[in-house]
C-alpha cells in the first residue's frame, strides 16, 4: 500500500463521513430538541433523491435537481412533523418507532408504485467529470465537491447554531422546551424549523451522493442504520458529536474494508479474503461502537441527563 | 357479604367457562392437520405454521418489550441466527436435530448476552437504535458470507431430523411449534406475576426505585434478553424448517417491524396478546396481498394509523368494550414506559 493510496483512502472515507454528517445531524437534532425518534430519515433521504433525480431528468440541469433534492427534503421534514411527530411527543418511543416504520413501508411502495421498481442514473454534471490532483493524489473532481460541500455545510451548521439567534433558541429548546414557550418563543415554530432543517439536510446528502449511487426504493434504510450508528456514537442530541463520529464511521467502513482485503490476502485466499472482508468490517464497526458505548454508555459528547446536548 | 361471595362464584364460573373455551381452542387447533388433509389444503397447514412460528418469536419478544419495557427493533436478529442455526449444518451435511438446536441455543444465547450487556447501558431511544445496529450487522455478515449463499440464500434440502421423524414433515412441524408456542405462553403468563415479571415490569415503570428496593435491575433485564434470544432461536429454527430455506431478509428490520407490529395489535404486555397480533396481521398480509399489488403501502397507512390512535391493541379495544357493555368505569391498559 502507497502513500498516495492511503491518501485516497483519507479523503475517501472523509467523502463518506461528511455525508453521513448531513444524515445524522437532522436526525440527533431532532431527537436531541423534541425526544423524537425519526427512523423516516432514510424515507427521505430516498424521497428527496427520487425527486432531485426526476428533476434533472426533466430539466437537464443538475443544480436545479440538487435544489428540487433539497426542497423535497426540507418539505417532507415539514410534513413529518405537522402530520404526525407533533402529534407523538412525549408518548412511549414504541409509537414512535411504530409510525415510522408505517412510513418506511409506504415511502418504499409508494416510489416503487409511481416511478416503478427500477433504479434510476443521474450522471455526475458535465465539467465536474475529470479527475483533480490533490497533494499528488488523483481525486475525482466530483468526490472533491462533495467534500467541500460537505466541510462548508458542517461549518456553516457550527456557525447557525452558536452565532446565531435561531441556533440561540434551538440549544434553548433542547434544554427545556416549557421554558422557552414562557419566554414567548414561538416554539411550535422552531420545531417546524428543525425538521425543515433536518429534512433539507438529508435533501442536501441526497442529492450530492446522487451521481454515486443508484437511486432505487430503500436505498435510505442502509444510510439510515449508518446514521443510527453515528448518532448514537457521537452521544444522542449533540451535532458536534455526530460530526465526529461520522468522520469515525466513514473512516472505518472504508479503510476497514481495504485494509481488511489486503491483510487477508496475506493469510487467506484471494477470493476468500474479497469474501469475507466486507461482512467483517460491518463487524469491526459494531465492535468499535460497542468498545465506545462500554467506555462511555452516552457517546462520545453524551448529552448531560435532563436535557439534550449543547451542539 | 353475600354480594361478594355471589361475585366470587361468579368469577370462578367464568375461569372454569374460560378454561374450557381454551382447552377446546387448542384442541381444535391440534387437529387442523387433519382438517387440511381432509379438505386437501395444506396451504391453510403452512400458513398456521408460520402464524404459530412468529406466534413464538412475538410471544419471545413481548417478555422484553411487553413487560420490560425495551423496545428491541432487532428481534429478527435471533429468527435470522435460528434459521441459519439450520441451514449452515445442513449445508455441510449435518441433519441431527439435536445438533441443530443445541447450535442454535448455543449461538442465540452467547449473540444475545453479549449485545444485550452492550445494548443494556442504554435505554429507551438508544436501546431502540442499538439493538437495530446490532441486527443490521449481522444482516451485513450474512449478506457478506458468500460461502453460504450471501445474498441469496440458503436453500435446506433435508430438515432438522429428529430420530425417525424430520421436521421438513409439514405436519409433525406444525405440532412441535404448537406444543412450543403453548408452553411459551404459559410460561410467559406464569412469569409474569412470578417475582421475575414483576421485576421487569417494575423496571418498566420506574427503573430508580426498583433499584432502590434492592433488586438488581439489569440482571434480570439481561438473562430476559437472554431468554427472548434464544425463544425467537428456536421460532428461527422452525421457520427455516418452514420454508427450508434461510436468507439474510430474516435478520433485516422489517422482520422485527412485524414482530413489533404482532405484540401491539395483539396487546402489549398481555399474556395472550403476541398470538392475537400474529394471527391478525398475518390474515391481514394475506388479504392485502390477494386485494392489491401495494399491499405493503396500505399495511405501512395501517400501522401508521395504529400509531397514531395510541392503542395498546386489540385486548385494549376489547376492555374498552366490555366496560362499555357492563357500563363499569373505562380501565384502559397502560402502554409499558
Amino acid at each position: 500500500m502507497t502513500i498516495a493510496l492511503f491518501l485516497a483512502q483519507i479523503l475517501n472515507s472523509l467523502q463518506l463521513g461528511l455525508m453521513l454528517f448531513l444524515l445524522a445531524a437532522g436526525l440527533t437534532l431532532v431527537f436531541g430538541i423534541m425526544n423524537f425518534v425519526n427512523l423516516a430519515h432514510g424515507t427521505i433521504y430516498m424521497m428527496a433523491a427520487y425527486g432531485a433525480a426526476l428533476v434533472v431528468a426533466m430539466s437537464d440541469h443538475y443544480l436545479l435537481g440538487l435544489l428540487a433534492g433539497v426542497g423535497v427534503g426540507a418539505m417532507l421534514g415539514v410534513g413529518l412533523q405537522y402530520l404526525v411527530a407533533r402529534r407523538l411527543y412525549g408518548k412511549n418511543p414504541l409509537y414512535h418507532v411504530l409510525a415510522s416504520f408505517g412510513l418506511i413501508l409506504m415511502g418504499n411502495e409508494l416510489v416503487r408504485w409511481v416511478v416503478g421498481p427500477t433504479p434510476l442514473y443521474v450522471n455526475i454534471p458535465p465539467g465536474f467529470a475529470g479527475q483533480i490532483t490533490l497533494m499528488g493524489v488523483e481525486l475525482p473532481t466530483w468526490r472533491g465537491v462533495i467534500i467541500a460541500a460537505g466541510l462548508t455545510v458542517a461549518l456553516g451548521c457550527y456557525g447557525l447554531i452558536h452565532h446565531t439567534k435561531f441556533g440561540m433558541r434551538l440549544r434553548a429548546a433542547a434544554s427545556n422546551r416549557i421554558m422557552l414557550a414562557a419566554l414567548g418563543v414561538n416554539v411550535a415554530r422552531l420545531e417546524l424549523a428543525i425538521f425543515a432543517l433536518g429534512g433539507g439536510l438529508a435533501g442536501l446528502a441526497a442529492g450530492l451522493t446522487m451521481p454515486l449511487v443508484s437511486v432505487l426504493p430503500g436505498m435510505g434504510e442502509p444510510m439510515l442504520i449508518s446514521a443510527l450508528i453515528v448518532i448514537v456514537i457521537g452521544g444522542i442530541g449533540s451535532v458536534r458529536g455526530a460530526f465526529l463520529a461520522a468522520l469515525v464511521v466513514g473512516m472505518i467502513e472504508v479503510m476497514g474494508r481495504a485494509w481488511l482485503i489486503i491483510g487477508l490476502q496475506n493469510l487467506l485466499d484471494k477470493h476468500v479474503a474479497r469474501a469475507v472482508s466486507p461482512a467483517l468490517s460491518s463487524l469491526l464497526l459494531s465492535l468499535v461502537m460497542a468498545v465506545i458505548l462500554a467506555v462511555r454508555p452516552g457517546g462520545l459528547f453524551a448529552a448531560k441527563p435532563g436535557g439534550a446536548g449543547h451542539g | 357479604m353475600s354480594k361478594i361471595f355471589y361475585r366470587s362464584k361468579n368469577a370462578a364460573f367464568a375461569q372454569t367457562k374460560l378454561g374450557a373455551i381454551l382447552l377446546l381452542l387448542i384442541l381444535l387447533a391440534a387437529c387442523l392437520p387433519l382438517f387440511t388433509q381432509w379438505g386437501d389444503a395444506p396451504f391453510v397447514l403452512r400458513f398456521a405454521s408460520r402464524v404459530v412460528i412468529l406466534a413464538l418469536a412475538a410471544t419471545a419478544l413481548n417478555l422484553i418489550m411487553g413487560f420490560g419495557g425495551l423496545v428491541s427493533f432487532g428481534q429478527a436478529l435471533f429468527l435470522g441466527l435460528g434459521a441459519y442455526g439450520v441451514a449452515i449444518p445442513s449445508h455441510l451435511g449435518f441433519e441431527n436435530g439435536f445438533l441443530h438446536l443445541a447450535l442454535v441455543m448455543l449461538a442465540s444465547g452467547v449473540v444475545g448476552a453479549m449485545t444485550g450487556m452492550i445494548a443494556l447501558r442504554t435505554s429507551g431511544l438508544g436501546f431502540i437504535m442499538i439493538s437495530l445496529a446490532f441486527a443490521e450487522m449481522f444482516y451485513y455478515l450474512f449478506v457478506g458470507m458468500k460461502n453460504f449463499g450471501g445474498d441469496d440464500g440458503l436453500s435446506i434440502l433435508a430438515g432438522s431430523r429428529f430420530f425417525a421423524a424430520t421436521l421438513a414433515n409439514q405436519t409433525f412441524l406444525y405440532l412441535m411449534a404448537l406444543a412450543i408456542l403453548l408452553v411459551a405462553l404459559l410460561a410467559c403468563h406464569l412469569l409474569k406475576n412470578a417475582r421475575f415479571g414483576m421485576v421487569l415490569r417494575g423496571a418498566a415503570m420506574n427503573k430508580m426505585r426498583m433499584a432502590s428496593l434492592g433488586y438488581d435491575v439489569r440482571r434480570y433485564q439481561i438473562l430476559a434478553y437472554v431468554i427472548a434470544a434464544m425463544v425467537t432461536g428456536i421460532a428461527g429454527m422452525l421457520y427455516a424448517n418452514l420454508m427450508l430455506y434461510a436468507a439474510p431478509s430474516y435478520l433485516a428490520w422489517p422482520m422485527s417491524g412485524n414482530l413489533i407490529m404482532m405484540v401491539v395489535i395483539g396487546g402489549l404486555g398481555t399474556s395472550i396478546g403476541p398470538l392475537l397480533g400474529a394471527i391478525l396481521l398475518l390474515l391481514g398480509e394475506e388479504i392485502l396481498q390477494r386485494t392489491t399489488e401495494h399491499w405493503m403501502f396500505w399495511l405501512g397507512a395501517m400501522i401508521l394509523a395504529l400509531a397514531l390512535s395510541g392503542k395498546t391493541g386489540l385486548i385494549d379495544v376489547m376492555t374498552a368494550w366490555r366496560a362499555i357493555w357492563q357500563k363499569a368505569p373505562l380501565r384502559l391498559g397502560q402502554p409499558g414506559k
